[in-house]
């Protein structure tokens, strides 16, 4: 019997692999990816409680609606700006990003 | 095994094996394509969810979108075909230790917590549980609808007894997103276009 | 026996149905390459494939799979191997998945879905990843170009081609293709066709909109072999070259089918009042099963005529046709389509007046134990929609 848990399984497997993916990425676009995930393994969470609780059954799935909205809004913007980055630096590996360093 | 559990094992698997491929790729055109059978998968286990709306949304704007997107700004940042930017050993371990440890409080707590007293014990009908196309659509356009399905089979359900909830609808959150969504063009545009412009006034 | 069926009741009827259209797809393209050839010879005033299989070549398409069959399984040094081995399957599957999603007739469709119009738009947009990463993984600077083109252009037309398929979504008040196609049921100016003038008009827009979104000429900048070789297949050969054009075949035929769902009255010949199977029982459902084949094949039969007789557009034109000209026309369509009907209600006497989408009948469902079936349950589907 698949339960609620199985599905917050996948989503906290999701979660913490965009997490690893932010962290060990040195391409902005790897990091930029990772933040997808995470976003992706949100919404699991989301999209399950919608369906296994009946209080939840609207809110549930708008939640995800608006989740996905917005990551595709960010990733427009983040790529303009890893874009703009490659225009400065002729590289998206963020740690050539450092002339703000103290 | 019945039908619906051999097909979340089998999506279940595809989704977090691929998506943990792509956090360990090297290759960054790798990770997307590991990507697409991530999302591909996630859009699966919301047909499976009983919400086929969010599904499709998840396809056309992630798989159709996003991933278009990535792959455009790989091709446009690359230096040669097959760049590969090395993650040193010791920045892969700190992430692995990181992200294990954090799955490990994450597993933790989904097991410590009891979702039965959340979760109704026995699965109810596709069509009374996950809301159709229509009543997302009615509920963006600010048509409040009741939040608690009307229960055919109460009998039988383990539920929490149901306080009264205000309708609710969700027409401002709506607006405000798609306003952002223009903002995001503008400045997306915007950004883009800089370099250009600086070079054609000098 | 039984209790086992019962059980896989639902698992059993998706590979049959999936089986039979996966059976259409490939005799499908069969047919389209031998036409493609006929008819491009006919164009050029040749004869076009003429031994292989009697007078007409018919079987020259089935020498050629034989051929390419046999082929060495070759991939260039250059290429990235997973990627350049996975890209005709990615390209493949997005084009077959929206085979499952036509209705062929009353009650025969793979999966009725209530969202079906959306999730076909969905399904479509993911084809253009496996052209990208073909023209990615191949290794070679022609490929690259035409993934390129590829994806710049799918998307640009992504728009335009989702705003003309609101319309006629907007006029019958639902995503669900099988109730979009009986709502134009009877004579033939029950067509979204010939609703009012701005779906007349959507009707061709769309169709120059799936034209450019299959990569056929005049805007296959994709692989226009003056230019860049072969484009995304340049290094393709064999067995995966073969996939690439099944996919390639398969949606110019999915995109007309729903050119033909949308507009031009799904399976109904136009000729009757009722629908077929009101006459003729599930006979009539062979017959709306045809009638709608043949349409969807005469589309596909005036994009080859498009292909050999118009010359090939340059890639800044096909982006300035899809974002500068297509996209504000469909903008424009969809805001007269939306308007035309309330402003004629307020000018125009009642008995002439628009009216709300005749309510169709609520049957049960098709198939009782899933909403899953195919053409094998002709009877059932019949049954159902008969007061």
């Amino acid at each position: 019997m698949i339960g609620l848990e199985h599905y917050l399984i996948v989503g906290a497997v999701l979660f913490i692999a965009g997490i690893a993916c932010m962290a060990g990425k040195r391409n902005a676009i790897g990091v930029l990816i990772g933040v997808e995930m995470v976003l992706n393994g949100a919404n699991v969470n989301f999209v399950a409680f919608a369906r296994y609780n009946r209080n939840l059954a609207l809110e549930g799935q708008i939640f995800a609606l608006f989740t996905i909205v917005l990551a595709a809004a960010e990733a427009a913007i983040a790529l303009a700006i890893v874009l703009n980055f490659y225009n400065n630096h002729v590289s998206v590996d963020v740690d050539a990003a450092e002339e703000l360093k103290g | 095994m019945t039908f619906e559990e051999f097909l979340f094992w089998s999506l279940a698997l595809i989704t977090c094996i691929s998506a943990i491929a792509v956090a360990a790729s090297q290759n960054i055109v790798r990770a997307a394509v590991w990507l697409l059978f991530t999302l591909a998968g996630v859009s699966c286990l919301y047909l499976l969810l009983g919400a086929d709306f969010v599904g499709a949304v998840q396809l056309i704007v992630y798989v159709g979108g996003i991933l278009i997107l990535v792959v455009f700004g790989v091709m446009l940042t690359n230096q040669g075909p097959f760049v590969n930017m090395k993650t040193s050993a010791g920045e892969w371990a700190i992430s692995l230790v990181v992200g294990l440890l954090m799955l490990g409080l994450l597993l933790g707590c989904i097991f410590a917590a009891n979702w039965t007293e959340l979760q109704e014990t026995l699965v109810v009908d596709d069509a009374a549980t996950s809301r159709s196309a229509n009543d997302l659509g009615l509920a963006l356009l600010g048509v409040a609808q009741p939040t608690v399905v009307p229960d055919a089979q109460a009998p039988k359900l383990n539920v929490l007894p149901q306080q009264k909830k205000t309708p609710v609808a969700y027409l401002f959150p709506f607006e405000i997103v798609s306003v952002h969504l223009v903002v995001v063009l503008v400045g997306a545009a915007y950004l883009a276009r800089a370099k250009r412009r600086r070079r054609t006034a000098a | 026996m039984y209790e086992w069926i019962v059980a896989y009741w639902t698992p059993i009827i998706a590979i049959i149905a999936a089986a039979l259209l996966m059976g259409l797809m490939l005799v499908q393209a069969i047919i389209f390459v031998w036409l493609e050839r006929k008819v491009a010879g006919r164009i050029q005033d040749r004869l076009g494939p003429t031994r292989v299989g009697g007078k007409f070549g018919w079987l020259q398409t089935l020498a050629d799979g034989i051929k390419l069959l046999t082929k060495e399984d070759f991939i260039p040094d250059a290429a990235d191997q997973f990627l350049f081995r996975l890209a005709p399957y990615l390209t493949v599957v997005g084009s077959f998945l929206t085979f499952m999603l036509l209705p062929f007739g009353l009650g025969i469709i793979a999966l009725e879905s209530n969202i079906a119009a959306f999730f076909f738009l969905a399904v479509l947009s993911t084809e253009v990843f496996g052209v990208i990463m073909a023209g990615y993984g191949s290794g070679s600077k022609w490929s690259l170009f035409g993934g390129m083109r590829e994806a710049a252009q799918m998307v640009s037309y992504e728009v335009p081609r989702a705003m003309c398929v609101i319309i006629p979504v907007m006029i019958a008040g639902t995503l669900n293709l099988m109730l979009i196609g009986r709502q134009q049921e009877g004579f033939i100016w029950e067509w979204y066709l010939f609703h009012d003038p701005f779906t007349f008009l959507a009707f061709w827009v769309f169709f120059v909109i799936v034209v450019a979104s299959c990569k056929r000429a005049p805007f296959d900048l994709a692989e226009a072999e003056s230019e860049l070789v072969a484009g995304f297949h340049t290094e393709y050969s064999g067995f995966r070259w073969l996939l690439l054009f099944m996919a390639e075949y398969g949606s110019m035929f999915t995109t007309s089918a729903l050119a033909v769902v949308l507009f031009l009255g799904g399976w109904h010949t136009g000729l009757f009042p009722k629908d077929l199977t009101h006459y003729l029982g599930p006979l009539g459902n062979v017959i709306n099963v045809i009638v709608f084949l043949t349409k969807g094949w005469l589309l596909v039969f005036v994009m080859m005529w498009v292909r050999w007789t118009l010359p090939r557009l340059r890639i800044d034109q096909v982006m300035t046709t899809g974002l500068k000209y297509l996209l504000p026309m469909s903008a424009a369509l969809l805001l007269g389509a939306s308007l035309y009907p309330l402003l004629w209600n307020t000018f125009i006497p009642t008995a002439w007046q628009f009216r709300d989408p005749p309510a169709i009948p609520a049957g049960p469902a098709p198939l009782k134990p899933a909403s899953v079936s195919g053409p094998v349950n002709e009877p059932a589907s019949v049954a159902a929609v008969k007061p």
